[in-house]
């Protein structure tokens, strides 16, 4: 019984937000051909991890079960699924902008709000330390290099374009939230 | 002599600064001058916080972009993720006038604009077609007689659609910059795949993410390589901790070391050793430190 699906649980204005992204709408023109889970990495890794079921359920509007899935934030990006498809689905394009409204829908994963708050803080998603700085002089560079580490004012300019787009906010702290 | 501005990213410059120094000397014998690209910040991320926000991603993007759109010069990057987030984001911006709008009116706040006057270059691709093979054979002084694994990683070359590199099952260019130096690029088993780190995966599954990169270990194994060659610190960062996190969670040890194109080059032009970080890897093998030691002839 618990394999019936209600089509009044679909979210038809979920399924409008995914096909925004250019080339998600394609996913209306699949035939189960299966090239691009059978050629998927991380699918050889996880078998729950199904880019095609997680598309399809998209073009269903089938929103929170798709964006409460663990699955979501498995993908590597590495195209290879994106490259096969035969109906020019943007298979990868479409997975990111379902990771943008599962964010927006405040579901986010601890790790990813901690380096997000990194590059906030340190205009670096992974910033410099002492370590690397030792290894730096080691192979005759300076210890700290010509990026924003060095520049106060273009740290400023990456804070500020942060604030504008609201992206602090968005991957603040949830505790701070509340 | 021609000129790039060079954008270091996150882990060359704070992890790998090896691959950042070997890409400047390296370059530099090849008559390319690397400017810095002062102030520049994360790429950022395209997996990760181009999937997060969209405006932010493209913004922070177009901001890199727009700091070498000041300086004249073409950008040079020597890393695929890197590669990725700024030729995605500078094509979108200069396609979709839409975009562009919102984007520099956030970009007109700190005082820069969008304008869609440069290109953005990957070190491989950028040797492969503005270089030259010839001319890199030419710049060898040591022929690196080493079997390697070449791994080309994913963005590089995928989406076909916004890098026009040819073919993203069987591509040859990076392998014949590879022979270019002496060394063999051996075949090995799903060498076009994945190295598990990209898109957040990393952060977010970690074992998961191993195992990826577990596969290529042992399909490179079995193919009897001295080393791995990439031109991404990313994957570079996952091949080379990621044999420590496999060796401590999963029991495996493969001593494999890692190394990056401009490095390889740097061995193959006689570079001082010190000046390449080879040795600053987590995974250290006395093995190819002796053998790199006797192809280059007692060459610190």
């Amino acid at each position: 019984m618990s394999d019936i699906i209600n089509t009044s649980d679909f979210d038809p204005e979920f399924r409008k937000e995914v096909f925004e992204e250019p080339g998600a709408e394609k996913i209306v023109l699949c035939f189960n051909c299966t090239g691009c889970t059978s050629g998927c990495p991380m699918a050889d890794q996880e078998s729950e991890y199904n880019i095609r079921k997680f598309l399809r359920m998209a073009n269903l509007g089938m929103k929170d079960q798709l964006l409460n899935s663990p699955y979501i934030w498995y993908c590597t990006t590495c195209y290879k699924c994106q490259e096969r498809c035969p109906q020019g689905v943007k298979n990868v394009d479409t997975m990111l902008k379902i990771r943008t409204i599962a964010i927006k829908n405040g579901i986010m994963l601890d790790n990813h709000r901690k380096v997000s708050q990194l590059v906030i803080k340190f205009g670096h998603a992974v910033p410099i330390n002492d370590d690397a700085k030792e290894k730096r002089k080691a192979v005759g560079l300076p210890d700290t290099p010509p990026t924003v580490h060095k520049f106060e004012d273009a740290l400023g300019e990456v804070q500020k374009v942060i604030k504008i787009a609201g992206f602090d906010t968005l991957v603040a702290d949830q505790e701070a939230d509340s | 002599m021609s000129k790039l501005s060079f954008f270091l990213g996150c882990i060359a410059p704070n992890r790998y600064p090896g691959i950042e120094a070997a890409t400047i000397t390296t370059l530099g014998k090849l008559g390319i001058e690397l400017e810095d690209l002062k102030g520049a910040s994360c790429c950022p991320a395209p997996g990760v916080f181009r999937s997060f926000d969209k405006i932010t991603w493209l913004a922070l993007a177009s901001r890199n972009v727009t700091l070498s759109e000041e300086m004249g010069l073409d950008i040079l990057t020597v890393c695929n993720g890197c590669f990725g987030s700024l030729v995605d984001a500078n094509n979108l911006m200069k396609e979709d006038s839409k975009l562009r709008e919102e984007v520099n009116k956030i970009l007109a706040e700190i005082g820069h604009e969008f304008k869609g006057t440069i290109k953005v270059r990957h070190i491989i691709e950028y040797l492969s077609q503005e270089v030259g093979v010839q001319k890199i054979k030419e710049a060898v002084t040591i022929p690196m007689d080493l079997n390697i694994a070449l791994h080309y990683g994913c963005h590089l070359v995928k989406p076909s659609n916004e890098r026009h590199l040819g073919s993203t099952e069987n591509p040859r260019f990076f392998d014949e910059l590879v022979e270019a130096t002496g060394a063999t690029s051996v075949d090995y088993e799903d060498k076009m795949a994945c190295c598990g780190a990209g898109g957040g995966a990393r952060t977010a599954v970690l074992d998961t993410s191993l195992q990826m990169v577990m596969n290529k270990l042992e399909n490179m194994k079995a193919a009897g390589v001295d080393c791995i060659i990439d031109a991404c610190p990313f994957c570079h960062l996952q091949f080379d901790v990621g044999q420590t996190e496999i060796k401590k969670k999963f029991d495996k040890s493969y001593d494999i070391p890692v190394v990056h194109y401009s490095q390889l080059l740097g061995l193959a032009m006689g570079l001082p050793l010190d000046e390449l970080g080879i040795d600053q890897n987590l995974i250290v093998n006395e093995e190819f430190n002796k053998k790199i030691e006797k192809i280059r002839g007692g060459v610190k």
